[in-house]
């Protein structure tokens, strides 16, 4: 179930960078490769279990929902603090060039 | 288990060669005339090796975040649950080695995929610019 929540997570994200006139500014890449990554290194993950060992290829379970909803949580916070970090670095920037 | 340890590997090697690359643009291009010579490409490789920088520390992060739900990671040594006995270091390093492996390759394919259409789509729209002029 996380696995379908952060590839929702990573769709949205793209619609949302494609459509923002703000993707530069928020660096809206970067929240959609974040999730991206991790969407794709799941799906390898699922893959090989699925065929390893068999049995379900998704977690239909409320553990692994809440799983979901907490990583999609801290892609967005890892996302935020990038920008507060490239915000903090632009200023040092700025500050030694005055 | 530790699967996620394989993407961290490729990201430190990427980090460096992103550093590194970055360094060698911005001399080209202090050092070069105006305009952008035919076999040059329309987008930095600092800039597409961050693309690949960023799923791949992203990617990892969150799996961690999924390790540590699962209590497979712990926040004293020896850090990794599976490190506390020989069998299970042994199915630990086969994880690593099939699952992690597979997962960087495939990010890395996937980002090669991305990296030939942004540089078509760049090259279209350029040669629509300069038809247009």
């Amino acid at each position: 179930m996380y696995f379908i929540i952060t590839a929702f997570t990573a769709i949205a994200t793209t619609t949302i960078f494609y459509v923002s006139s703000q993707r530069t500014k928020y660096k809206l890449g970067t929240l959609c490769l974040i999730f991206w990554g991790a969407t794709l290194m799941w799906f390898v993950d699922h893959v090989i279990a699925y065929i390893n060992e068999g049995g379900e290829f998704l977690e239909m379970s409320f553990d692994a929902t809440l799983l979901g909803l907490i990583v999609v949580l801290w892609g967005f916070i890892s996302w935020g603090i990038f920008l507060l970090i490239e915000k903090f670095q632009q200023k040092v920037k700025t500050n030694c060039k005055s | 288990m530790a699967c996620f340890v394989a993407p961290v590997a490729e990201a430190i090697v990427v980090s460096v060669i992103k550093k590194v690359v970055e360094k060698k643009e911005k001399n080209i291009k202090s050092n070069q005339k105006e305009g952008r010579k035919a076999t040059e490409s329309y987008i930095s490789w600092g800039r597409k090796l961050s693309w690949l920088n960023t799923m791949l520390w992203g990617g990892a992060f969150l799996l961690m975040i999924e390790h540590i739900w699962y209590g497979e990671i712990v926040f004293y040594p020896p850090f990794l649950t599976e490190m506390n006995s020989t069998s299970e270091m042994i199915q630990m390093f086969h994880e690593i080695a099939q699952v992690g492996t597979s997962m960087s390759i495939f990010i890395t394919v996937v980002w090669a995929v991305i990296v030939v259409i942004a540089e078509t789509a760049m090259k279209h729209k350029s040669t629509k610019i300069i038809k247009a002029n």
